[in-house]
């Protein structure tokens, strides 16, 4: 490691910036750049893995999506036109209903925040490219496979039926493979979304560039550090109800069956858990779009820019403290109902915080209304309008009318169009000219925002009455004696006219534009790094990594433009042929190592197919190729990881530009890795929480659990399965510290204490007469033993990787990143079996 | 929601047109000001009075206006939920029909009937609900909010009706293929209106019609109860009073011998996915004779 004293200068002084390059060696710097960062020729193009590339893949996959669902949602618009109407049988309305909510949910809008961010977030943090481009393909591919899977199950008459909140029993009784479909195809998406999210996060904390301290960094980027650690919060309790949904479909392990102690209000509580925060994961990302468009807009730096970031924060956590809105007709008591409504009624203030703030913003500026205003104008209108029917249903007297009515409907539609859809177009209409180096029509423009605009409110303002007059959500037909039928009619007709609006927006974006002129690279005159990109465009992302110590380079800091372009800044060159990023300390953004990135592979596709198949194949109970899709998934990871990140560079250090020398290998805490796993066990450990939670949700709401003369784990087993592992985790962690021969040693008996530690955890249920079916109870202690047994095997592929690292001299004592990061793993390994073997030998004894 | 007959309707009415007149003010106000700032005064204005804008708009005005909104509303929780010593009624939800049980005070044992509840004026009655398989949700709009009803468990509302009449209600959490055809009259009547006829509908029937040994025959009794004659399943709806109700099929059929013949022909194709099986087999007379005996049942 080398000391900071000799890295060099730094932060560069203005005559070492004021130094010109020398123009033959700035042009083959940039040759040298443009062949590393090159896209593969021909078909090979898509073993791309370049955010530039795979986010454009990817916001076009997620808006098909949207179409489709859209096309759904008119078919029922027709259906709902008329009373007594035959369009629809109930069957195929249900279905259709319920794939609807779920695709917009999970195909579209969490998704194409992910999409976008990917696309942009390097330019506008001066970055090359996110901090594991492969983790990104491989993200895109597994949400295409698990999404075509999902929505294809709509030709088969097989889609889920049951609403996209999937509640039991209905869901878990009822109905053929769509409940599996749903459960098992959204889960893999769930999980590529939180590989995003990982990967958002560490790209905003590590990949910044010198000198942006975080609270210099654009407001997007805080908006993505938030929405994504309300990912990595919000999806796992998700995934845990997933898991024990699927258990009781595929077992019938009794999870949420009363008669055998289950609950179905567990169900409810986690998919909350993780709805409500789902809102402001779609809603939070649109403001980030605002909160760039609206400067420039207004030709100043934003106003309350720690304000809004407080609220930001503030927003993301208080989400997670409203889920009990979505159930005040469960016959809750009236206190959690009171409280519930309160919170509820309190994220107005921070959401009031950022609308106000930007409104100051165009206060103190001098507003140009440049087109994507217009989308920003129309969505404060919906926006606000859904914002004051949500005081309205926090107000638990009020919801109680209109829960589960078509004022809901109204209301959040209003919300998601407002706070989501009309921003993202507005973005989209902004950051168009960085994206395809072309711009999107005006003219078209406004025909889109009328049409949509008109045919939005058209479609969901009369709605508000419908409900009010007694029609419930998710009928498939009604009477024609109760009035509802020229409402319903308006709405159908409105729908229309938004879906042409739509239309004019898509033609838009993907007509041919080959004959338009370049644009000029910074049309609106933004003050942000993204308007550094260059057109014509080049694969490289920026040209040299610039020295930023102002919120709007680009107004701030005279030069920036021309010094980027000349390559006066850090990495301007790519010497070794190698695609390389910089990656800098969280706070400050010091410059800590050069980051070489990985290029273009197949190994993603390959492992997204396997993944795809581990979860695709249980949905129709062929566990054989699910397994195998399983190992082949871990072989194909272990294979790309052990190819690409787990090579030793061929030096030491580089000189990084601007006289400055910097590691090509770090590992521990400042290593991008190691971040990512912490990020990744955040979320994993959140899931098994919720495993956690469940365990004491229904020892509070039953009598029964444990039931009457249950049975007990063996505490003998227990206390010896314990401290196996704990025996295997002391061993990782002694082998990190060797690095070395000894190291290998205690790797290969770590491996063989935490199979035996997890063979003797499973003999501890095994040999007593716990039958999962039977009762909640055993089901639940199974539940998590099943849990630990897969992270346990997880754990052990981990310390033979490493032991293969060290056998094979690919991890030494200095190039020790893969022994950290297991390490790592391992900490919270070691902690999840503890508090397992705790919670199946020690708590029901103390519960009955 | 709009022309309420209950006392609880009437109040959430009332709230809601205080809130939208609050919500109008305040929508217009904050879009009248973003396009007066955009559009109207486009020039630099201080910076003072926007962070001014910011802290008034964004926290004083909401921290007043939401606290007395609470303030207002959170009470009248308690009284639409505090049980009254009137009438209990057990209504459990089926797929997709519902089973009602009246017990009057002192009753060891229910009055049973099913798809159609009764009310009488000016008294709170206290409905315990509960479902057989999935969950659905109990709502008559005109009276007062909504409860879920859950398998294994039972949740607690009451209603105040202030007027007589027949006010419609429908299931309004999802509850399967049918859900949209799941709805229940709700009759209000004046208190010594309900009294005879729960008196009434607590006596066995008295009928000997030629339907009356169809329906035995066929087996309808497997799954119905008629009190007073051998059929006493538990399956579907009770129809010891099944001609005294207003509506059919959970109502979504008229009380009339045509829309009965219609449905003991073929369910299916009035719901889908009911699980009465179709009596298409029998003949004219039977179906006739069927038919006049259950709407006899008065």
């Amino acid at each position: 490691m080398t000391s900071d004293a000799d890295r060099g200068t730094y932060p560069p002084t203005e005559e070492m910036l004021a130094q010109p390059v020398p123009a033959e060696v700035a042009k083959a710097q940039a040759d040298r750049l443009r062949k590393v960062w090159a896209q593969p020729p021909g078909w090979t193009y898509w073993s791309a893995v370049n955010n530039t590339e795979v986010g454009v893949w990817y916001c076009l996959t997620a808006t098909f999506f949207m179409l489709l669902a859209g096309i759904l949602a008119l078919l029922m618009r027709v259906q709902l036109a008329v009373p007594e109407n035959d369009f629809l049988d109930a069957s195929r309305y249900n279905q259709f209903f319920t794939m609807h909510g779920s695709a917009m949910m999970f195909l579209f809008a969490v998704p194409i925040f992910e999409a976008i961010s990917i696309l942009i977030l390097p330019s506008l943090l001066g970055a090359r490219d996110m901090p594991f481009p492969r983790l990104s393909a491989y993200g895109f591919w597994c949400f295409v496979i698990g999404g075509i899977f999902v929505m294809g199950s709509l030709l088969f008459d097989a889609a889920p039926d049951a609403g996209w909140f999937m509640y039991p029993p209905l869901a878990t009784e009822y109905g053929g493979i769509g409940a599996d479909i749903w459960l098992l195809g959204l889960s893999f998406i769930e999980v590529a979304s939180i590989a995003a999210a990982v990967e958002l996060i560490v790209g905003v904390l590590k990949c910044r560039p010198p000198g942006m301290r975080v609270n210099i960094m654009p407001l997007y980027a805080w908006y993505v550090l938030v929405v994504g650690g309300m990912i990595v919060f919000a999806f796992p309790p998700l995934i845990a109800g997933d898991f024990l949904f699927e258990m009781q479909r595929s077992f019938d392990w009794p999870f949420f069956d009363p008669e055998r102690g289950g609950d179905p209000m567990l169900w409810q509580h986690l998919f909350w858990i993780f709805g409500h925060p789902e809102v402001y994961i779609i809603f939070l990302p649109s403001i980030a779009v605002t909160a760039m468009i609206v400067p420039t807009a207004a030709r100043r730096p934003i106003v309350g820019y720690s304000w809004i970031v407080l609220s930001a924060v503030g927003t993301g956590f208080l989400s997670f403290g409203l889920w009990v809105h979505h159930m005040f007709a469960t016959g809750l008591p009236a206190i959690s109902l009171g409280f519930f409504s309160a919170a509820s009624e309190a994220v107005v203030l921070p959401t009031g915080i950022q609308i106000f703030a930007f409104v100051a913003t165009l206060m103190v500026g001098r507003v140009r209304m440049i087109h994507p205003m217009l989308w920003i104008a129309g969505a404060l209108a919906i926006f606000v309008a859904g914002g004051l029917t949500g005081v309205m249903v926090a107000i638990v007297p009020f919801d109680w009318q209109v829960h589960d009515t078509y004022f809901i409907v109204a209301h959040l539609h209003y919300t998601i169009f407002g706070g989501m859809l009309f921003p993202v177009i507005g973005g989209i209409y902004y950051f168009y000219p960085i994206i395809a180096k072309k711009q999107l029509s005006e003219r078209l423009g406004k025909w889109a925002f009328w049409l949509m605009f008109t045919g939005f409110n058209v479609t969901f303002l009369p709605m508000h009455l419908t409900g009010m007059q007694g029609m419930p959500r998710r009928v498939f037909t009604y009477p024609g004696d109760l009035g509802w039928n020229w409402l319903n009619m308006i709405s159908t007709v409105g729908a229309f006219v938004m879906a042409a609006g739509i239309l004019v927006f898509v033609y838009d974006l993907l007509r041919p534009k080959g004959k338009q002129p370049d644009p000029p690279r910074n049309p609106w005159d933004a003050g942000t790094l993204e308007w550094t990109h260059n057109v014509p465009g080049e694969a490289w992302g920026i040209r040299s990594i610039p020295y930023v110590d102002t919120r709007y380079p680009l107004w701030q800091q005279s030069k920036m433009q021309e010094r980027i372009d000349a390559g006066r800044y850090y990495l301007p060159d790519a010497e070794e042929g190698k695609r390389e990023t910089l990656v800098t300390s969280v706070i400050d953004a010091h410059p800590l190592h050069v980051q070489r990135v990985t290029g273009p592979a197949w190994i993603t596709i390959w492992a997204a197919i396997f993944t795809g198949g581990a979860f695709i194949f249980p949905t129709f109970h062929w566990y054989p190729p699910a397994i195998v899709s399983a190992v082949l998934a871990v072989a194909c990871i272990i294979y790309w990881n052990w190819t690409s990140t787990a090579v030793i560079p061929e030096k030491d250090s580089k000189d990084a530009g601007l006289g400055l020398r910097l590691p090509l290998y770090v590992s521990g805490p400042d290593a991008v890795g190691w971040w990512a796993v912490w990020i990744t066990m955040l979320a994993d450990a959140t899931a098994f929480s919720s495993l956690v939670f469940a365990v004491f949700f229904y020892w509070t709401a039953s009598a029964q659990f444990p039931p009457d003369g249950a049975q007990f784990a063996n505490g003998g087993l227990v206390a010896a399965g314990t401290g196996l592992v704990a025996g295997s985790w002391a061993l990782t962690a002694w082998a990190r510290r060797d690095a070395g021969r000894g190291a290998m040693a205690a790797l290969a008996a770590a491996m063989l204490a935490a199979c035996a530690g997890g063979a003797v955890l499973f003999l501890a249920l095994w040999t007593t007469d716990m039958d999962p079916t039977e009762h909640v109870y055993p089901a639940m202690m199974w539940a998590l033993v099943i849990w630990v047994i897969v992270h346990l095997i997880a754990g052990v592929v981990l310390q033979g990787y490493c032991l293969a690292g060290l056998a094979f001299g690919k991890i030494t004592r200095r190039h020790d990143a893969p022994l950290w990061n297991s390490l790592l793993f391992w900490h919270f390994l070691c902690l999840t079996v503890l508090v397992t073997g705790a919670m199946i030998a020690i708590a029901p004894r103390l519960m009955t | 929601m709009f022309s309420p007959a209950g006392i609880d309707a009437l109040a959430t009415l009332n709230l809601f047109w205080v809130m939208l007149a609050g919500a109008v003010v305040i929508w217009f106000a904050l879009n009248g000001l973003f396009l007066y700032v955009t559009r109207i005064h486009v020039g630099k204005m201080s910076r003072r009075l926007a962070e001014a804008v910011i802290i008034g708009g964004g926290i004083l005005f909401p921290l007043v206006v939401l606290s007395t909104l609470l303030i207002y509303s959170l009470p009248m929780m308690g009284h639409q939920r505090a049980p009254d010593d009137g009438l209990r009624v057990s209504i459990t939800a089926e797929r997709w029909w519902w089973r009602v049980e009246y017990w009057p005070d002192g009753a060891d044992a229910p009055v049973v009937s099913a798809n159609e509840l009764r009310l009488p004026v000016d008294q709170r009655s206290e409905l315990l609900l509960t479902a057989g398989e999935v969950i659905h949700s109990f709502w008559i709009p005109a009276l007062g909010g909504k409860t879920d009803m859950f398998p294994g468990r039972i949740t607690r509302m009451t209603l105040a009706p202030s007027q007589t009449g027949t006010f419609r209600g429908q299931c309004a959490e999802f509850c399967g293929l049918s859900h949209a055809l799941m709805a229940i009259p709700a009759v209000v009547m004046e208190p010594d209106a309900f009294a005879d006829w729960l008196a009434d509908q607590a006596q066995p029937a008295d009928l000997s019609a030629p339907g009356r040994a169809v329906f035995l025959r066929e087996g309808c009794g497997a799954c119905h109860t008629i009190r007073g004659t051998p059929a006493a399943g538990r399956v579907g709806p009770d129809l010891t009073h099944l001609g005294s109700r207003t509506a059919l099929a959970a109502g979504i059929l008229p009380m009339t011998a045509d829309a009965l013949r219609a449905w003991i022909s073929n369910p299916e194709a009035v719901k889908p996915g009911a699980e009465m099986p179709a009596y298409d087999h029998l003949n004219d007379t039977d179906m006739t004779a069927l038919a006049a005996y259950l709407m006899g049942l008065e």
